[in-house]
């Protein structure tokens, strides 16, 4: 068992899971860092669930392996381990509604062998702001109450790997902030979080790197290194009044790729180093009595790249 | 040690769950009232003269169907139940194993039962003793079937409760399950049946073969129920 400081929280190599004829997934690898934050993105069917399950040890991969935090997947007990060393959180709850909090929470820290479970269950209520309903029933709380509950229930045995299943499904958007800072904590203090969720805008703001799957794995990096790799950079420019002869302007400049009119009085530049093009763009732009009104890059959004990649595709041939 | 304590934790929880869950009262409170109360009607109409006949008879065994029924229901709700509320998944992410987990559901299901069914025979044979015909009650109470009553209400709840289970790691619908899991375990309610109303002779031999029967399959049951209970098909719902 890798169990170094420096090995990462999760490797997964060819992994590969069917159900009879279907393929939920197939040949996924990937590794995750310690204390990452790692997003797993993906239409609806695209495997992210299952691929959760088979890490969370719940599923038996067709093919491929897979170490979860130090431990090979593999036999019974090899999956006893795992599970000591992670928590889950599912999509949906899970509670048990004619419980209070405090039980269901009781419940999980005695299946977790965690031993003088009180302060662990307080700090877990604190950290998802719901000391003062411990003791009302599960049934009783809303939807967003519940799923702060789970959360609770996921950060019981201090994981070293945290699977989150959509965490924020169902939470109003103070509540969806709160659970973003959470994660943010346990970024800090070196939990290892896998995320799962449509919300691109919270993978962008929350994950060091994120998969794009879509039954394989489409792509894999820094939201940013995703952007790069898929979109080129480009300036765009506003005027007061549109260029007599814009070639003579641009097509000069040393760095442009290509450019075009964007608008009436807008110009949009394909450069290889906007920080380079920039300065000799607006002197080239004032030398021809221009007058500026903006200039700005133009940026691309993790949406943009998810868009990119599994957008308007039909979901992958699951044969 | 912390084997033992996931499985009590499963235990406490379920006991938590049974007070609040309407189903489960219901079976803990109809069966056995359905097997109380025929018999005592029965037995307070009938005069003192027909204690002669009660006394070469075995009446109480027809007792143990409450054993076979009750614990049936609950463990038929056991696993099915959990994962159509979705419990069982998070459940299942945990160090919990298999076995602790049935071993935790099957002690909830048979400790109550234990509980319901020699209260339920205590206070027939109390009402009897009170309000039957004098005579009755000393023909009816006979050592053999008190001892009888004692060791066969475990070992008939134990073989129920995995009963039970067996069919709630396989159905999707807990009524369903609830309604299997009473078919299945008829065949030991007729066994107790026929010996009560005489057609099986109530001998050593019988109660002897009957009592080593159950306690082989109570013994295999945990690891029979334990092979049948697979996460994958419990989470992902494959068949």
């Amino acid at each position: 068992m890798a169990d170094s400081a420096t090995a990462p929280a999760l490797s997964v190599r060819g992994l590969t899971k069917h159900f009879g004829e279907r393929t939920a997934y197939r040949d996924i690898t990937f590794d995750v860092g310690q204390g990452e934050v790692f997003g797993l993105l993906g239409p609806n069917g695209a495997g992210k669930t299952t691929t959760v399950r088979t890490l969370g040890t719940l599923l038996r991969p067709s093919s491929g392996t897979a170490v979860v935090a130090g431990v090979p997947l593999g036999s019974d007990d090899a999956g006893v381990e795992i599970r000591r060393r992670i928590a889950i959180m599912p999509e949906a709850p899970g509670l048990y509604l004619r419980q209070t909090v405090r039980d269901n929470l009781s419940f999980f820290a005695d299946l977790y062998d965690i031993d003088k479970p009180g302060p662990h269950i307080d700090r877990a209520l604190e950290a998802v702001k719901l000391t003062d309903r411990a003791n009302d029933m599960c049934g009783s709380l809303s939807k967003g109450l519940r799923q702060r509950v789970a959360l609770a229930r996921a950060l019981l045995p201090r994981p070293v790997v945290l699977f989150l299943d959509e965490p924020t499904s169902g939470l109003d958007p103070a509540a969806a902030r709160d659970v973003h800072e959470l994660i943010d904590d346990l970024r800090r203090s070196g939990v290892t979080v896998v995320l799962t969720t449509h919300r691109l805008t919270e993978a962008e703001r929350l994950c060091d790197r994120v998969a794009i799957l879509n039954t394989t794995l489409r792509t894999i990096g820094r939201p940013d290194e995703l952007r790069d790799r898929l979109f080129s950079k480009a300036l765009v420019v506003k005027l007061v009044e549109p260029l007599a002869h814009p070639e003579a302007v641009f097509s000069p400049l040393a760095g442009v790729e290509s450019w075009g009119g964007s608008g009436p009085c807008e110009y949009s530049l394909v450069v290889a180093n906007t920080k380079a093009v920039a300065p000799s763009l607006v002197r080239a732009l004032v030398s021809a009595g221009a007058d500026v009104l903006s200039m700005a890059e133009r940026s691309h959004s993790l949406e943009d790249v998810y868009m990119e990649l599994v957008g308007d595709a039909p979901k992958e041939e699951r044969q | 040690m912390k084997k033992l304590r996931r499985a009590r934790a499963v235990f406490f929880k379920e006991l938590r769950d049974y007070k609040r869950n309407g189903n489960v009262i219901y079976a803990m409170v109809i069966f056995p009232l359905i097997f109380l109360i025929q018999p005592i009607v029965e037995l307070l109409t009938v005069s003192s003269g027909a204690s002669h006949v009660l006394r070469h008879e075995h009446s109480l065994v027809y007792m143990l169907a409450i054993p076979a029924l009750v614990p049936a229901v609950l463990a038929s709700y056991a696993v099915v139940g959990e994962r159509l509320q979705g419990t069982l998944e998070p459940v299942l992410t945990t160090p919990v194993t298999r076995e602790e987990l049935l071993l935790g559901k099957a002690l909830a299901a048979l400790i109550p039962t234990v509980v319901v069914s020699y209260g339920v025979f205590g206070l027939f044979i109390a009402v009897v003793e009170l309000f039957a015909h004098p005579g009755i009650a000393p023909a009816l109470v006979q050592w053999p079937d008190l001892l009888a009553q004692l060791i066969f209400t475990p070992l008939l709840a134990v073989w129920a409760i995995w009963v039970g289970m067996a069919v709630s790691t396989r159905c999707s619908d807990p009524r369903t399950a609830g309604q299997l899991a009473v078919f299945a375990t008829l065949p030991a309610v007729a066994v107790t049946s026929l010996i009560a109303f005489g057609v099986i002779p109530a001998k050593l031999q019988v109660a002897l073969g009957f009592g080593i029967g159950l306690a082989v399959l109570d013994r295999v049951g945990l690891r029979v129920v334990s092979a049948m209970f697979d996460r994958e098909r419990l989470v992902s719902s494959t068949r």
